[in-house]
């Protein structure tokens, strides 16, 4: 009886410690990521990284300025196709959809989801590249946006769902059509919603590498407009990686640590502040 | 079908309305605001409202009453058609407002001028002032909405409540406040007839009594129509009352007269409690 006693105790702590191992292993891949990042990035952060151009080979110092702006440059391209076709779909999802097509499209918004960046990346390469026979900020941000697509229109389309039909029933029932109803009351009823998961889809694509190797390519310089090849964080992360210079190594774990952080904040931000108050808390 | 003829034919006063004495008003002698007849409701296949018949007086409540599942919701909502927003629904019968087809009529325009309550306090997620000056809003209303909404809240006994606070969330008032903003919010665009389904059935008492006591005041300048299943609250704020009961409209009489002389055995033992 004892024997048996202390086996199941032994067991059960054993499970225990097993368990809560693994869960504080995940917490600690992330710290260890940020803590790693920074000891070797962190020097390289300083405020001409932010503010120059990179420097020619060789010459040590130098910044990331272009690469930070490209990045910024690519990810409100990508805003700009990503989000109005994701909320508008999902909106359709939500509230206009019949059986059969919606069924389709969500199945399929669900498969696009699951392809991988770079089959993405081949796609905006062969439909944009390729015809225009360079490479381009369009292209990168065309890739990106299309990526944030699916996120954004399967969230559009939970959060409006979310939103309870009293709700509707009293806009409906004051003589509100139905689309000033979804516009009046839905959509701002599910808006946090909404912008959390734009933002989180943003801060995803944010690191996204594959997709931009072919399409945006890289750029030692500032580009011009939306024609021309442009640096982006994580491609330059790429290429600084696999350089065999010291100093650009630096530079690359610093440019890992400036887009974790961005993406980190992001996320936390959308996480804590926006919802927090997600407007659709009544069942 | 031949009892809901019957409880109509009830409605024929003269000869009964001072049965044993109590003093009730003869439907009759009142403006007729909405009139239904030989209305069928169908769900899909299901069947809900069988050749129901009611007239609806003006500036008079009349309660719809009986076991819940009866039809009390679906009967309320044929009165602003609400159920359109339902698929495979069917309605064959007639209802007319103020002596026009109101199945004809275009729904907003409808919607205007029959106002509903619902069962749970419905506000919007907007500031008091915002839930109160949708209906305006939506309308494209020229006039003030800071006036309206002052004059909504007062009739719906809210104003002195909210007044230093129509900035808030209207999540931030509690139940029977936001019961009354939901009357507030129907009120501002000015209906002729306010429905009201079970408006008390999430309150407290005090809140009840506060929202019953509304009622009789509202009814001066509008036309109501409240589904209850309480019997008490029916003969409180009522001047008709229409019992229901499976689809049917089993009876449909002055309040005074079907709570204390039912002319039908099953409105009787309803009441007396025997069943629902
Ligand atoms: N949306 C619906 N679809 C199908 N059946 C419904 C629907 N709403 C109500 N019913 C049915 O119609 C009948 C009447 O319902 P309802 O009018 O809500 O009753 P009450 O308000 O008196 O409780 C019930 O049997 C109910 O199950
Ligand atoms: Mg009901």
């Amino acid at each position: 009886m004892r024997a048996r006693l202390l086996w199941r105790k032994g067991l059960s702590w054993f499970m225990l410690s097993l368990t809560g191992f693994c869960a504080l292993g995940s917490v600690l891949v992330l710290f260890f990521i940020l803590g790693y990042l920074v000891v070797n990035g962190g020097r390289a952060i300083n405020w001409a990284f932010f503010t120059q151009l990179p420097k020619p080979v060789g010459e040590s110092g130098g910044g990331m300025a272009n690469a930070i702006v490209g990045s910024g440059k690519l990810l409100l391209l990508a805003s700009c196709i990503g989000v109005p076709i994701g909320f508008l779909g999902g909106v359709y999802l939500a509230e206009f959809g019949g059986r059969t097509f919606s069924f389709l499209v969500r199945y399929t918004t669900d498969l696009l989801n699951g392809v991988p960046s770079i089959v993405i990346g081949i796609f905006a390469y062969s439909l944009i590249v390729l015809p225009m026979k360079h490479f381009s900020a369009l292209a990168g941000g065309f890739a990106l946006g299309v990526m944030m697509i699916p996120i954004t229109m399967r969230s559009t389309e939970e959060f409006l769902r979310a939103v309870p039909k009293p709700l509707r029933e009293g806009a409906m029932a004051l003589g509100a059509s139905k689309w000033k109803t979804i516009q009046r009351v839905v959509i701002p009823a599910a808006f946090r919603g909404i912008l959390t998961a734009v933002l989180l889809s943003l801060a995803r694509v944010a690191g996204e590498t594959a997709p931009l190797l072919f399409t945006a390519f890289g750029n030692r310089f500032w580009s011009d407009g939306w024609m021309h090849p442009i640096a982006s964080l994580p491609v330059v992360v790429f290429t600084y990686a696999i350089s065999p210079y010291d100093d650009w190594h630096r530079q690359a774990w610093a440019a890992g640590l400036v887009l974790l952080v961005l993406v980190l904040l992001t996320n936390v931000i959308s996480r804590t502040v926006l919802s927090r108050g997600i407007s659709v808390t009544r069942s | 079908m031949e009892i809901s003829l019957k409880a109509t034919a009830s409605n024929q006063p003269p000869a009964n309305s001072s049965r044993e004495g109590v003093l009730a008003e003869p439907l009759a002698a009142l403006l007729t605001r909405m009139k239904i007849s030989r209305l069928n409701f169908f769900y899909s296949k299901k069947q809900a409202l069988f050749d129901v018949n009611l007239e609806i007086a003006a500036n008079r409540v009349t309660a719809l009453i009986g076991p819940s599942g009866c039809g009390k919701s679906t009967l309320l909502r044929t009165m602003n058609r609400m159920y359109e927003t339902l698929r495979n629904v069917r309605l064959e019968g007639e209802i007319l407002l103020d002596n026009e087809n109101l199945l004809a009529l275009d729904v907003v325009q409808l919607r205007r001028r029959v106002g509903m309550v619902f069962q749970r306090p419905n506000p919007f997620p907007k500031s008091i002032f915002e839930n109160v000056a949708f209906g305006l809003r939506i309308n494209g209303y020229k006039g003030s909405l800071a006036d309206s909404v002052e004059h909504s809240l007062k009739r719906a006994a809210l104003w002195e409540e909210v007044k230093d606070q129509l900035h808030k969330s209207a999540y931030a008032l509690s139940g029977g406040q936001q019961q009354r903003l939901c009357i507030a919010r129907a009120l501002a665009v000015d209906p002729e007839i306010l429905l009201l389904d079970e408006p008390c059935s999430a309150l407290d008492p005090v809140t009840t009594a506060k929202i019953e006591e509304l009622m009789i005041e509202l009814k001066k300048n509008y036309t109501i129509v409240i589904v209850t299943h309480n019997m008490q609250q029916a003969a409180r704020v009522s001047d008709f009352t229409a019992f229901m009961l499976n689809g049917v409209c089993v009876e449909f009489n002055p309040t005074a007269l079907l709570f204390t002389t039912p002319s039908d055995p099953r409105t009787e033992s309803y009441i007396t409690g025997r069943f629902g």
